[in-house]
């Protein structure tokens, strides 16, 4: 009798993408949660826009490419990065906000390049940056948090704002500067961080209203992520480390012209950046100490641009950077093989 | 779940990475071993082991008595064969064997007489009274080689080499692969063999001290291999915990000493020798009983057997066989696996023969292996790096092996790769990673022969190309002095001057004629030398 002979192993642990992006997705329900309680459904209704555009456009491009279609969507990898994209972006913005941002993440950020692990850069955060850059009002004017303002929109208010695009007026009247936002604004006009911070209804105890409890809620879905064993620890704990040494030597420094740790760990995107985007293995280094290298440069880049920079918040920017230094930190940091070097 | 996490986070193992795939052991070991029926006929490959091919002795129609020499080892790295049964050689001739290759290869065949009859043997008693060189000789002759798996001629691996002495002699009973417990039934059932095989093994290497190591999941073997320790001196057994590769030589010497093997080196250079258990019960036989290697411990299992248990049968048996003794049907199998599931190969058909290194075959359904699933592409996630034994990047192995960028690929240790199979077991994507790395490091071996026999023939092409040239000067300059001397005697009128210019002349012609005819033939021996077939 003839028998096939594929080679060893001929056993599988069960792992696959699927599941590891659905591990992914599943651990940043907490933050999504915090995130819906703190400033509404405009978070949901943008998940679902940028959900149905990025599967359409992964879609139509993998028919374009002539690759199959069903294996790839089931992939999850598309879903990942509509989810990360829709939390980057302002809960009130405008429906063709988020469908470009999807539509250009998927089609030019992923699959020009070849697709699921071949592109370069973060294709969530290439899309927010393109945002960023090219529609700045739109991106700059968040949602305040429910509790402050009097014109809280509920499920089909929030409908409206995105789809009928709404007279600024209105959005005016919910909208209100993010707590980093506003102090780097009020730093510029020579005011001190006591001044910014106290008695204005955006901080509370650690860091801005509503964002200290969502990057605590991403925070936990990290560490689930962590013992999920579907990242490493090296990328996050470096980024948080030297987030947390910088901006605690210049807080000793001048506690009043820079924040605290609590207010960079706490605020904007830090841990969500932190635990769902520096650490997408596509585009980001490869071994565990070259991990450890990105996480840090990109822990600087976001202090830097943070403090110094012209922008409020700098994930974004920071792990784009570091994209593409990536390769290179991955030629030249190696593990030290078994049996070469040091030991004998 | 906490108990998993904490076990995640403080392993106790200590070679970096390693996967736990289902054990699949109980089916086969609770169950003593049996003795496997006497097959009609008996298939004896050439080739069982690392080095040259045996050379046969036998001729067909010769009758052969059981533990009878019917190949010799061929060359220092290779190792005899000898008649498992009594019995007639029917024919010398290619069949299938086991080799990833799926290839044929010359195999004595024997048409056993059912009697089973020995040869002469002869048993050592008093072995300590023989030099280690005497030892060795006794285990080469016996076709000893390793029966973990890779079959490698023991009584090499016995040689202490210049430093005349080793610190540590491993025996390795770790046995870390799934579905396999020929070892563990071994160490359970000849626990007394071992140990005075052990013992040899320690005379002839002088051995300072002696480790059995034994993974946690054979609690029965540890403890009859402790028990038959503490009656002497030196031997510890250790427990190891149970993560794959933890049998890998290099993984489990790193393990117990702390010492890495360096690269492309050997343990003896670190003073320290690895042997297998079955190893050491086969040297065992070999002096005190003379018999030489030609039965072993094999474990049949897998779904496709209604009875997986171990059996001790004849070299040359085929695995057709076994599988039916063990009640398994082969019509009804999916895939045959010699070895065990992470690294053994399949095999093309059920004829193969079991072979010295063959330690596990496992019948296998659809229910014991993966059939070829959907690959995607790499993600990068680096679950591969996490687990590699050897902290190689597989994800850079595979990126560089897939574009067929062979430098870089050795700039990323290809060559350090044990291709464990850890990678693409745990690989998300199912990348077939080892499947790569095998396929690029055949490739550069391809390579380097061909550069070698081109680095020969340009070679050759330029000493002739010299030569020619040289002749060609050689021969315009005794023109050109011939025709001086003739010019020189013509011009001088003193018969006396040009007598005496004349034989000048002609002696060093003759000098010139004499040293260039030793240089062609120099340059001829040199060709020669340096082989090929092709002439010029």
């Amino acid at each position: 009798m003839e028998f096939k002979t594929p080679t060893s192993p001929h056993i599988h642990s069960g792992a696959s993408v699927s599941r590891v992006m659905l591990l992914v997705v599943a651990a940043a329900i907490p933050g999504i949660a915090v995130y819906v309680g703190f400033f509404g459904w405009g978070v949901v209704i943008n998940i679902m826009l940028a959900l149905i555009t990025a599967l359409a456009c992964e879609a139509g491009m993998l028919l374009i490419r002539k690759r199959p279609v069903l294996p790839f969507l089931a992939d999850g990898s598309a879903v990942v990065t509509a989810i990360l994209l829709a939390l980057a972006l302002p809960a009130i913005a405008p429906w063709w906000i988020v469908v470009i941002g999807a539509a250009f993440a998927i089609i030019i950020a992923k699959q020009l390049y070849g697709g699921l692990g071949y592109n370069p850069f973060n294709p969530a955060m290439a899309g927010y940056v393109m945002l960023l850059v090219s529609f700045p009002i739109e991106m700059t004017r968040w949602q305040a948090p429910l509790s402050q303002t009097d014109l809280a929109p509920g499920f089909f208010d929030s409908w409206n704002i995105i789809f009928s695009g709404l007279s600024d007026k209105i959005t005016d009247a919910i909208s209100m500067a993010t707590p980093l936002d506003t102090l780097k604004t009020e730093l510029r006009l020579d005011q001190n961080i006591d001044q910014i911070i106290t008695g204005n209804p955006l901080f509370s105890n650690l860091a801005g209203l509503g964002w200290e409890w969502i990057n605590i809620a991403f925070l936990v879905g990290g560490l689930f992520l962590l013992y999920k064993r579907i990242i490493s620890w090296h990328i996050p704990v470096a980024m948080l480390a030297t987030i947390a040494l910088l901006s605690g030597m210049f807080y000793i420094i001048d506690p009043n012209q820079f924040s605290s740790p609590t207010i960079h760990l706490l605020s904007g995107a830090t841990m969500l950046g932190a635990f769902f985007i520096a650490t997408d293995p596509v585009s980001a280094a490869t071994s565990n100490p070259g991990r450890i290298v990105y996480g840090i440069g990109i822990g600087v880049f976001t202090y830097v641009i943070r403090t110094w920079g012209g922008y409020p918040d700098a994930i974004a920017f920071s792990v784009l950077l570091m994209n593409m230094v990536a390769p290179t930190i991955d030629y030249y940091i190696k593990p030290r093989v078994f049996g070469h070097g040091q030991k004998k | 779940m906490i108990e998993t996490l904490l076990q995640r986070w403080f392993s106790n193992h200590k070679f970096p990475g390693g996967v736990h795939p289902p054990q699949h052991k109980a089916e086969s070991c609770s169950a003593a071993s049996i003795e496997a029926d006497l097959p009609a006929r008996l298939i004896l490959p050439l080739h069982q082991h690392i080095g040259e091919p045996a050379e046969p002795v036998v001729e067909i129609g010769n009758k052969v008595l059981k533990g009878q020499r019917i190949a010799s080892a061929n060359g220092y790295v290779s190792a005899a064969i000898h008649a498992p049964s009594s019995g007639t050689v029917t024919e010398i001739a290619d069949y299938a064997i086991p080799h990833p290759s799926g290839m044929n290869a010359p195999c004595i065949i024997i048409e056993t007489d059912g009697e089973d009859r020995w040869g002469e043997r002869n048993a050592v008693q008093d072995w300590k009274k023989l030099n280690a060189s005497a030892l060795r000789n006794i285990i080469r002759d016996a076709g000893i080689v390793g029966l973990g798996g890779a079959g490698f001629p023991s009584f090499i691996k016995l040689n202490p080499g210049a430093k005349k002495s080793i610190d540590t002699l491993i025996l390795n009973g770790v046995e870390c692969e799934p579905y396999i417990t020929c070892d563990d039934l071994i160490m359970r059932e000849r626990s007394g063999e071992i140990m005075l095989g052990l013992h040899i093994m320690r005379h002839a290497l002088n051995a300072k001290e002696c480790i059995i190591a034994v993974e946690e999941n054979k609690p029965d073997a540890f403890k009859m291999m402790t028990t038959m320790a503490k009656e002497t001196t030196g031997v510890k057994v250790v427990s190891v915990p149970t993560i794959y590769p933890h049998g890998s030589e290099k993984q489990l010497i790193q393990a117990i000493t702390g010492k890495e093997v360096p690269a492309n080196g050997l343990a003896t250079q670190i003073g320290v020798v690895c042997h297998n258990v079955a190893t050491a019960a086969a040297i065992y036989r070999a002096v005190y009983h003379g018999e030489p290697l030609i039965s072993r411990y094999v474990t049949v299992t897998g779904s496709g057997v209604s009875e997986p248990r171990n059996v001790r049968t004849l070299i040359g048996t085929p695995i057709s066989e076994l599988i039916k003794q063990c009640g398994g049907e082969v019509a009804s199998l999916s895939r045959i696996i010699m070895g065990g599931p992470m690294m053994g190969y399949a095999m093309q058909t059920e004829q193969i023969p079991v072979i010295k290194t063959t330690n596990c075959i496992i019948a296998c359904t659809e229910e014991d292996v993966v059939s070829e699933p959907a690959v995607m592409p790499c993600i990068r996630c680096g679950a591969c790096a996490e687990v590699c034994p050897v902290s190689l990047l597989p994800q850079q192995l595979y990126l560089h092996s897939k574009s067929r960028d062979y430098d870089k690929a050795q700039e990323f240790n290809l060559f350090d790769c044990i291709e464990c199979g850890c990678c693409s077991y745990v690989c998300p994507s199912k990348i077939p990673l080892v499947q790569y790395y095998r396929h690029a490091k055949g490739e550069i071996w391809a390579n380097e022969r061909e550069k070698k026999q081109a680095d020969i023939a340009r070679e050759r092409h330029e000493f002739r190309q010299t030569r020619m040239e040289r002749e060609a000067a050689e021969k315009a300059e005794r023109h050109r002095q011939k025709k001086a001397a003739l010019a020189a005697k013509n011009k001088a009128g003193g018969a006396n001057k040009s007598t005496i210019d004349d034989a000048i002349a002609k002696a060093k012609a003759k000098r010139l004629q004499q040293s260039a005819k030793t240089e062609t033939s120099e340059i001829t021996t040199k060709i020669t030398d340096t082989t090929g077939a092709d002439e010029d």
